[in-house]
């Protein structure tokens, strides 16, 4: 018990950190204030409540909170149907009848390792695809080992296999329904849906 | 459905006396004379007249059942080619009988039949009498029958006629009475749920020439490799509506479901029955990646059939159900390969840059039709076990997908792109008599019931 809810203070506040540089480094419309200092060291679940009134710095206080719980909350918030519409997990691509993970797919799944640690209660669906040129029959097939080179791949990162279900909807489903290389190359991918949080 | 009784049958057969043009009945005793039409030509196909029905009475549905008849009996009849069907405009200069008893022999003389095949339809309290009977030259009928039942399905009664017909002039099994299943996207429903604007497919049945048209699954999924079950009472399909794929067998006569691989872990799809209806193959990644297994129509006693870290998928049966033909990427490209159905003596059959979805013929061909990869898209392909000669069906018309034989080897119904959308459209073996069965929405993976 007292481990668990260090370790989650912990990440909370690892988190805030992060979020802290993010929201620093990439804030273009934020007006280029000096960094405040961090808000008293947050003692569990009171820090946000009791923050607002009377702060010494008031040019501070603005700077720091709202980007941040807007953020968390979107994804905290969202339905799943919201979260999937936007998701912060990518679709891993493929070459033509290949289920081979290449450099860029494997920089994408492990970005998507850390999200799913981020969010250790999410179990997800990998789903395979395919492009419209092989057949309906063999494109289940290949769809699915397209799965689970994502899953194996995602495994290997750390992610526990049971938050990790496959399918595959082999050409059923394309991304894009044209019927060029553009099209295809979006269509042979494994595919990311958040089914719990 | 609605079954139609041949209520008189043999006993209303007339015995015909030999014929002198025909020197090799003149030792036969007369009940050993075939009752089989030919043409006076040699070699060639008898010429037959198949106007249209005569209705006793005069009501507009019986009138319009008379008509339907005889004109879905001349479809029938052509779709086999043994016969040389004389065209409609041509049957239309000929005086319409009233009845068996002034048939225009005459007339149908001055254009050169062989056969003559005169129906009536009288209403009854129960629906519908169907009458039928077929004359040669000698203006005998060497083919009679009697059908009630009821008027809804006309069309049943002409395919019933021409199965009759095929089987008594030629020894061959039509399939006028067969039918065919695939899915479709044509409702244009979405999927509900977590994954939006997903359209659904539904699985459909029609009968052999289109008309018919029903579906069957309405359970706003992907529904899809549906495959008729020998007695054609049952369709087994793969189902997304668990979430991951499984195989679902719907009676369709009865309106119950089974689910043969329900439990099972891993997915499971394609759906291939054996040819005594009893078990099932399919593919499962049950064991971490796809392999062929064989079960129990009922799911119990699962075998797997093939052993390899390489794709193997979509099985189908030999007509003898001891082996069975399937996909696998073990070369490196997906293959047509055979194996026992005891998984023993496997040989790799196709050597194309892309082979899937066998189909083996029914008896007396021994061949196996497939999908090529033979340019962009894809071609269906027929290779003869015998020999491994390859012959080509389609030509880079569209992309042609999914073919599958009728249950008397002579036809094949697949999937093609030609006229726009995905579609269902039927082909004779010989590459011959390219019809299109589908033209609402997109139609595909067809079956074609034995």
């Amino acid at each position: 018990m007292m481990r668990m809810q260090r370790t989650s203070t912990t990440a909370a506040m690892a988190l805030l950190i992060l979020l802290t540089v993010i929201a620093t480094a990439c804030g273009g419309k934020k007006p280029p204030v000096a960094r405040p200092a961090p808000p008293p060291p947050a003692s569990g679940s009171s820090a946000t409540a009791t923050r607002p009134p009377a702060p010494p710095e008031p040019v501070a206080e603005p700077v720091i909170v709202p980007p941040e719980p807007v953020r968390e909350d979107r994804i905290a918030s969202s339905s799943l149907d919201d979260l999937n519409r936007n998701s912060p997990l990518k679709p891993a691509f493929f070459e033509y009848d290949s289920s081979d993970l290449s450099a860029e797919a494997q920089r994408v799944l492990t970005e998507n390792a850390v999200v799913l640690k981020q969010y250790p209660s999410w179990t997800v669906t990998i789903e395979g695809h395919c492009d419209e040129r092989g057949t309906a029959e063999y494109n289940l097939a290949l769809g699915e080992r397209r799965a689970v080179a994502a899953r194996t791949y995602l495994v290997s990162l750390g992610i526990s296999a049971d938050r990790l279900r496959t399918v595959s909807y082999g050409k059923e489903f394309p991304f894009d329904p044209g019927h060029d290389e553009s099209a295809y190359t979006k269509n042979r991918r494994a595919h990311f849906v958040i089914t719990a949080k | 459905m609605k079954r139609i009784f041949p209520v008189i049958a043999a006993a209303a057969l007339l015995i015909v006396s030999a014929r002198a043009q025909q020197p090799i009945s003149t030792t036969q005793q007369p009940s050993e004379v075939s009752t089989t039409i030919s043409s006076d030509q040699a070699g060639a196909a008898p010429r037959f007249a198949v106007p249209d029905f005569i209705a006793l009475s005069k009501d507009a549905e019986t009138v319009d059942a008379a008509q339907t008849i005889g004109r879905v009996l001349w479809d029938d009849l052509s779709f086999e080619r043994e016969f040389n069907l004389i065209a409609r405009d041509v049957l239309a200069t000929i005086p319409p009988a009233t009845s068996f008893a002034d048939v225009p022999f005459d007339r149908y003389r001055e254009i050169t039949v062989d056969g003559i095949i005169i129906g009536t339809v009288q209403k009854t309290e129960l629906g519908v009498r169907v009458e039928v009977r077929l004359f040669n030259r000698a203006r005998q009928a060497v083919f009679a029958r009697e059908y009630s039942g009821s008027v809804a399905n006309k069309r049943l009664y002409a395919h019933t006629i021409a199965d009759e017909i095929h089987q008594q002039q030629r020894a061959l099994r039509g399939v006028a009475r067969s039918k065919l299943t695939f899915n479709s996207d044509r409702d244009g429903e979405r999927m509900t749920g977590t994954v939006e604007n997903r359209g659904v497919k539904e699985i459909y049945i029609a009968d052999y020439d289109g008309e018919n048209q029903r579906r069957v699954t309405t359970q706003r999924s992907l529904n899809i490799n549906s495959t008729w079950s020998p007695d054609g009472r049952s369709i087994a399909y793969t189902s997304y509506r668990r979430g991951a794929p499984t195989i679902f067998i719907s009676n369709i006569y009865q309106g119950t479901l089974d689910e043969p691989t329900k439990g099972a872990a891993g997915q499971a799809f394609l759906p291939a029955w054996s040819p005594d209806g009893t078990r099932i193959a399919f593919t499962s990644t049950r064991d971490g990646n796809s392999e062929i297994y064989v079960a129990n129509r009922d799911g119990s006693n699962v075998r797997r059939i093939t052993n390899s870290a390489a794709i193997d998928s979509t099985p189908t049966w030999s007509p003898t159900g001891t082996q069975i033909a399937f996909t696998s990427d073990r070369t490196g490209t997906p293959q047509i390969y055979i194996v026992g159905a005891d998984g023993l003596g496997l040989r790799q059959l196709t050597h194309e840059s892309y082979a899937d979805r066998p189909s083996w013929s029914p008896a007396p061909y021994n061949e196996v039709a497939y999908t090529a990869r033979t340019g962009p898209g894809n071609d269906i392909k027929i290779i003869e076990l015998a020999t491994g000669q390859v012959r080509q069906l389609t030509f880079g018309e569209g992309t042609n997908e999914s073919p599958s034989f009728a249950a008397n080897g002579r036809h094949l119904a697949f999937m093609s792109t030609r006229s726009g959308k995905s579609q269902i459209f039927t082909i004779g073996r010989d590459g011959r008599d390219l019809r299109q069965i589908t033209k609402t929405g997109n139609n595909y993976q067809p079956d074609w019931s034995r």
